[in-house]
């Protein structure tokens, strides 16, 4: 009888936003595979949450980049870290549409990109236009703060940035473009 | 090779029963786009300079996205198509489902759709900046037009790849001018690349029977095409000479009939899948 008892208590169905919020809470842990210094929540990348009648979980991820080699790897950590939690029966789906910006980063992630040494990305300025030798977006330095900064190349080691320099303080860095 | 403007496609698809028009659009934007990443990712270790390395690998990573893309959906196409056929016409012989993998490395040369601009070897620097831009520009006007599509999900992979296209663009734009008005060496060697690429740009606007089904506006293109090419020469100093209608185009990559570099890249890709079947990373 007490275990019965025990049994339909603590078998309590949480109404389902609260359910979805604590996936979300277990999700926002989850860091970036190539910038472990922001989350997949700060980047912007996690799309929506859904849990179907029989508790199902659907992620909805959008990649950063079309061919942004990172995103199996964030599947499997959004995957792993539910499962590790006690979730069952997730599925994590990926979708283009609407394709993602840098408005979607959070400020936190802004912060934190700032201080790991990578310029965070200006807030959408420019269309994208093919117009060539366009007026570049002033980038502030990460680390001296200077605005006096020219662009070295509009590619860098991931897909998301361009390779900066200094001109006050004379380092390169890495900044994450807007897009 | 033939510049008649009607061409039809060979009934011989052994992984594609009854193609559709949009699936056979999907495979030719998808072989486009991975054949073009290949010929780019051959630069790597090897561009000038360790920035620019950078720039052109991080292309072939865009354009290999974008195939991967096409292909998936191109997958989804087939597999519905062969299973409502399925009833209808035996099994094919070793048949299994499509997939993306399957339709990059199981697919023969006669069966790849791409444009020949894009199989061609790399030859140096200015032949690839000149073709890249060429190539770019040309998706950027199309997938302008993808983006009215009926299909959501041609739409959803063009609004996404155009974004990272206009960089190209601006990218190899850049270049062009910078070689073509730089010193009188980098402006032989783009006069040199104008020449050897001059009979490749005129297969993008002849419409293969799946664009024109696709309702794509290809004489629209064309014009947007030629008149940007147009203002990027006249800024880098060099000759425009490509609206001339005598000249020749070499044709057929968009129904399978493809130089015999083609042949080479598909021997190197698909090496492993075909030596050890199935095998995934």
């Amino acid at each position: 009888m007490q275990n019965e008892y025990q049994h339909t208590t603590s078998f309590k169905v949480s109404p389902l936003e609260e359910f979805k919020e604590a996936i979300w809470k277990v999700i926002e842990t989850v860091p970036d595979p190539e910038i472990p210094v922001i989350t997949l929540k700060d980047l912007g990348v996690i799309r929506d949450i859904k849990v179907s009648d029989d508790n199902a979980i659907e992620v909805i991820i959008t990649p950063t980049y079309i061919g942004c080699p990172a995103m199996d790897v964030m599947s499997m950590s959004i995957e792993q870290a539910l499962t590790e939690q006690g979730y069952k029966n997730v599925k994590i789906t990926k979708v283009l549409s609407p394709a993602w910006t840098t408005d979607w980063m959070s400020e936190e992630g802004k912060k934190k990109l700032k201080e790991y040494g990578i310029a965070p990305p200006n807030q959408k300025q420019i269309v994208c236009t093919p117009d060539l030798f366009q007026q570049e977006e002033v980038v502030q330095c990460p680390r001296c703060d200077s605005y006096h900064t020219k662009m070295i190349s509009r590619f860098g080691s991931t897909p998301c940035k361009a390779l900066y320099q200094c001109n006050t303080c004379h380092e390169p860095f890495e900044y994450f473009k807007c897009h | 090779m033939n510049t008649n403007s009607s061409i039809t496609t060979p009934d011989f698809m052994p992984q594609t029963p009854n193609p559709q028009p949009l699936t056979l659009y999907l495979l030719h934007l998808a072989d486009s786009t991975l054949i073009l990443s290949h010929r780019n990712s051959e630069w790597c270790g090897h561009a000038p300079i360790l920035e620019q390395d950078i720039a052109l690998t991080n292309i072939a990573l865009d354009l290999l996205g974008q195939a991967r893309n096409f292909y998936q959906y191109a997958a989804e196409l087939i597999n519905q198509n062969s299973n409502n056929e399925r009833s209808k016409v035996p099994p094919l012989e070793g048949f299994r489902e499509a997939t993306e993998d399957s339709l990059a490395y199981l697919r023969i040369e006669n069966e790849y759709k791409n444009l020949l601009l894009t199989e061609l070897p790399n030859e140096d620097w200015a032949h690839t900046i000149l073709r890249q831009f060429y190539f770019s520009t040309f998706q950027f006007y199309l997938f302008q037009q993808l983006q009215q599509n009926n299909d959501e999900h041609i739409v959803a992979i063009a609004a996404k790849a155009i974004k990272e296209i206009s960089y190209h663009v601006r990218w190899s734009g850049e270049w062009v001018v910078r070689l073509g008005d730089g010193t009188t060496e980098s402006h032989n060697k783009m006069l040199k690349a104008i020449d050897t690429l001059k009979n490749y740009t005129g297969e993008m606007f002849i419409a293969a029977d799946y664009e024109t089904a696709m309702n794509i506006d290809i004489d629209l293109l064309k014009n947007q095409w030629n008149k940007k090419v147009k203002q990027v020469f006249e800024e880098a100093t060099l000759p425009y000479s490509l609206e001339d209608e005598t000249t020749f185009h070499q044709t057929g990559g968009k129904i399978g009939t493809h130089t015999e570099y083609l042949g080479y890249i598909l021997t190197e890709m698909q090496y492993l899948q075909r030596t050890y079947p199935n095998s995934i990373w």
